[in-house]
Parts: structure tokens; sequence; C-alpha cells
């Protein structure tokens, strides 16, 4: 009876020391992984300097991948603006202040919503296909084979996709604003009638050009971690087929995280200067 | 005439967290020579090879390719390196969103083997013929057979015409004629560029035909070397029956 009693709670132990170690390789591999992800980093960028270059690759991938998400990023640019301008409206009447209704979406939705939405988006997107599609090229020795033929494989595969996302989240970022306002448009007039012009002359009433520089630079920068985090997840997975989906899951938790970490960032800067 | 070491391999350590793969293997290989790696499945053998072009980081040991130590050189020497070695995988490892034309243009453009376009074509026409594939030249990897693929690799390997060929069972889903086809293969290569080459192979014919000399790998270490018709006639039960 009392033998069996402490085998049981040797065997909680066992368990309990198990998920201990578990939870500490995790945190020990969350700063393996940054400072991979630095080293990793900067033999990419040290990439986009070394001929030859795959302008080929970087047109290929930049129109399949905005390609891919364009419609997504529209639709949803434009709910949002819809929706938001129909929440805000009744508050905004409530103060007799529904002439400024243009404005504040656009600000909203310029400064903060639209980048951090694509962002999103393509986090989901972008990231996690370029992340399985590596890992599937990594597992079956694709990049291996690259790697051995001196082909260099970080630059074909690796810094062509990276300046890909880093040039097309931007676009898709000015896209989803586009659709946004339209949305805002549209709400605008369920409410009371207003033409056009009227409507974008408000929108933009409030909006400076110091409000749309950080807003642009930070889509950069998001566009080049979506790329720079889905490549690094591939690149670096495991042997087996599972570490394909395993690249893709952990591509858009790390990814998405950065862009919020980037918008805190810029936001604290943009907030001191 | 003394011959000139293009491998050396130093008492190399090899293992994957707690699981030793490689403990102490050395080898030399000589220009022109073709040696021949046996052993168990799961023992190492790709394992070893992917050290010699540091696909796989040794743990400690030392590896000279060409008379380069190739753990001490940076990135550029070591890609230097390694347009000098060809490595035919054991899968193939064809790129598979290129037709079989552009993998085999791949390392051509992206190492400027050759700089006219039309010698890109002849060098991969060639290549191809000689693994008896030129037909399948605009197909996509997905629609070649086990042993096509192979095939495919093997002329992808070939192509940058290495000093050095490390084969990782290159005969294996092939069916006998063509698998005799690909040793005499193996043999011509070394007779028309004087490659020095490691085969990795399971298959006694291949070894027979295409091999100077034959490693027995066990435990991580190397059992015992000799020619074919040395150790197929060995003494020992243990190494003759590798040659069954
Ligand atoms: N990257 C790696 N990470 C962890 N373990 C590995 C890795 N590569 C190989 N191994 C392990 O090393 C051992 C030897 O593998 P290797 O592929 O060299 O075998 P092999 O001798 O080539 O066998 P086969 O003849 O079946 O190809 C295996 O147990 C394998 O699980
Ligand atoms: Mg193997």
């Amino acid at each position: 009876m009392a033998r069996i009693k402490i085998s049981v709670i040797k065997q909680r132990l066992k368990g309990r020391l198990k998920v201990k170690e578990e939870t500490r390789n995790f945190y020990n591999g969350i700063f393996i992984d940054l400072g991979e992800l630095i080293l990793f980093t900067g033999k990419v960028i040290r990439q986009f300097f070394q001929p030859p270059f795959e302008f080929r690759e970087l047109i290929k991938h930049s129109f399949l991948l905005g390609n891919k998400s364009l419609a997504l990023v529209g639709v949803t640019g434009f709910i949002m603006g819809l929706v938001l301008t129909m929440q805000m409206n009744p508050i905004l009447t409530d103060f007799g202040a529904q002439t400024l209704l243009p404005g504040v979406i656009a600000v909203s939705m310029i400064r903060e919503l639209g980048p951090v939405i694509t962002g999103l988006i393509c986090a989901g997107k972008l990231s996690s296909g370029i992340g399985a599609e590596i890992a599937a090229m990594t597992v079956t020795e694709q990049i291996d084979a690259m790697e051995v033929s001196g082909s260099r494989p970080l630059s074909f595969v690796v810094a062509s996709r990276v300046l890909a996302t880093t040039l097309v989240v931007p676009v898709l970022v000015i896209f989803a604003d586009a659709f946004s306002l339209l949305g805002a448009f549209l709400a605008v007039n369920i409410f009371e009638s207003m033409p056009f012009t009227l409507f974008i002359n408000l929108s933009f009433s409030m909006l400076d050009f110091v409000d749309l520089l950080p807003a642009t630079l930070k889509t950069v920068f998001f566009g080049f971690f979506i790329g720079l985090i889905g490549c690094y997840k591939g690149y670096t997975a495991g042997r087996g087929t599972e570490s394909v989906g395993h690249a893709a899951n952990t591509a858009v938790v790390a990814s998405s995280l950065t862009i919020f970490v980037i918008d805190l960032i810029f936001v604290l800067i943009t907030s001191i200067l | 005439m003394e011959k000139e070491n293009v491998i050396v391999v130093n008492n190399m350590y090899k293992s994957f967290k707690h699981n030793d793969i490689l403990k102490g293997i050395s080898l030399t290989l000589q220009k022109g020579e073709n040696l021949g790696v046996v052993g168990k499945s799961g023992i190492g053998k790709s394992v070893l090879i992917k050290c010699i072009v540091r696909l796989i980081e040794p743990d400690r040991g030392e590896v000279d390719v060409l008379g380069t130590n190739i753990l001490k050189c940076n990135d550029i020497e070591l890609n230097e390196i390694r347009k000098k070695v060809g490595y035919l995988f054991q899968g193939g490892a064809l790129y598979d969103s290129m037709s079989v034309r552009e993998n085999l243009l791949f390392p051509i453009r992206r190492t400027q083997f050759v700089d006219k376009m039309h010698d890109a074509q002849e060098l991969i026409e060639g290549s191809l013929r000689s693994v008896g594939l030129i037909d399948a030249i605009d197909k996509m990897p997905s629609e070649l057979s086990g042993g096509m693929k192979k095939r495919i690799a093997l002329a992808r390997t070939l192509i940058l015409k290495p000093d050095i060929i490390l084969y990782d069972e290159p005969t294996t889903g092939l069916d006998a004629v063509t698998s005799g086809e690909i040793s005499e293969l193996i043999i011509k290569i070394r007779e028309e560029y004087n490659t020095a080459s490691i085969i990795i192979t399971h298959d006694m014919k291949c070894a027979k035909i295409a091999t100077d000399s034959i490693k027995i790998m066990k435990d991580g270490r190397f059992l015992e070397q000799g020619t074919y018709d040395q150790l197929s006639r060995s003494e020992e039960k243990e190494i003759r029956d590798y040659f069954i």
C-alpha cells in the first residue's frame, strides 16, 4: 500500500519535473531563437549586396504574394472602415461633432488600424506560406542541395522573398487604407448624403505629412519581418514532415507578435519626437 | 608518383543529443580514387559525408577538402570549395518548383559556371544524355518516377564538373540494368575527369564495379578496409556478411 503511494508520488513528481524542463526549454528556446534570428538577419542583409541578383525571383514573389492577399486585405479594409464609421457616428453626433467623423476615421485607419490589421493578415497568410514552403524545401534537402552546389540559397530563396514582402506589404496597407475610406464613405452616406470630394477633404483635414511618414515606414518594417520570420522558421525547420506545419505555425505566432512590438516602438518614438 | 589527397578526415566525432553517431572517423581520399562505404542502415553514412561538406557541423575533428580545412574557413571560401564538390543526395533533392532543365540550369546560373546561355544548354543536354534521360528535359520533377529523379539528380551533380563527388546511394531504387549503367557511368566519369568519389552503397554489384576499395562502417568507426575481393573473401563472417 505504502509502496504504491510512493511510486505514484514519484511518477507525479517526474511528470512535474518534465513540465518544468519543457518550460525551461521553451524559454531558452526563445532566447536561442532570438540570437539565431539576429545572425540570420545579418546574413540575409549581406545577400542583398552580393551578385548575382535575382530580379526575376523578386518580381515573381512580389506578384504572387501580393496577389494572394489583395482581395482579403481589400475586403477587410472596406469592412473595417464601414463598421468603424457606423460605431463612431452616434458618439460624435451626441457631441455635435459629426463633421469630424471622416477625419477621425481616416486618422485611426491610416495611422494605426490599416497597418496593423494588414500586417496581421499578412503575418497569417504570407509568413505561414513562406514558412511552410521553405520548410518543405528544407525537409526534402533542396536547401542543402543548393548549399552544397555553392548556389547560395540564402540569396536565391530567402533574400528574394524578404525583399518581396518588404515591397508588397506597404502597398497592401495603402490598398487597405483606400478601401477603408471607401467603406467609411459608404457608411457616412447611410446617415446623411455627403459628396465624395467633401468626404475626402474632411478625411485628410486631420492628417499631416508627419502622420503618413511613420505610418508608411512602419509597414516597411512589418513587411521585412513578415518575410524574414517566415524564411527563418522554414530555413531552420527540423527533419520530419511535421516540421513543415510547425514552421508555418510558429512563423504566424512570431511574426504577429513582432508586428505589435514594432508598432509599439514606432508609437513610442513618434510620441517622443 | 605520390598521389594527391583530396579529402582528409581526421578523428571526427558527431552526436545528436545523446545519440553518438560518429566516434572518431578517419579517412583519406586520393585524386582519382573511388572509395566505397558500406554499413547498416542508420549507422551514420549520410551524416559522415554531410560533415565532409559541412552541411552538418562535426563536434570534433579535422576535415580537409582540396587542401583547405573546411571547419575553419569562412563562408566565401567554403562556397568556393563546395562548387568543386558534387553531392548526390539519397532522396535526389530535385527542386520541385523547377522543370528538369531549370534544375540543371540552376547551379550553372547561380555559380556563373559558364557565361553563355548556349554553352549552358549544351552542358545540360550532354549531362542528361549521359544519364539517358534527354527526353525528360521539359518535365517537372513530380512527373518523374523515383529512379528517374535519382538519375536527374545525378545529372545535376555532374554538371559543374566537380573534382570530388559524394554519392549517397546512387543506385538504390533502380532496376538491375539501370543500376549497372549508373555504376559504369561512375567509372566513366572518373576516367574522363579524374574525379575522386566516395560512394555510399548497399548495392554490392555497384560496390564491385565502381569502387577501388571499400570501408565498412560500424558503431561510428571504420571496421575494415579492402578491395571488394579481399573483403568478400574475408576470414571473418561478420565482414563477409556485408557482401552477400
Ligand atoms: N540532423 C539530424 N538530427 C538528428 N539526428 C540525425 C540527423 N541526421 C541523422 N541523424 C541520425 O543519425 C543516424 C544516422 O543517420 P544516417 O542518415 O547517416 O544513416 P545512414 O547510415 O545514411 O542510413 P541509410 O543507409 O538508411 O541511409 C540516424 O539514427 C539518424 O536518426
Ligand atoms: Mg543515408
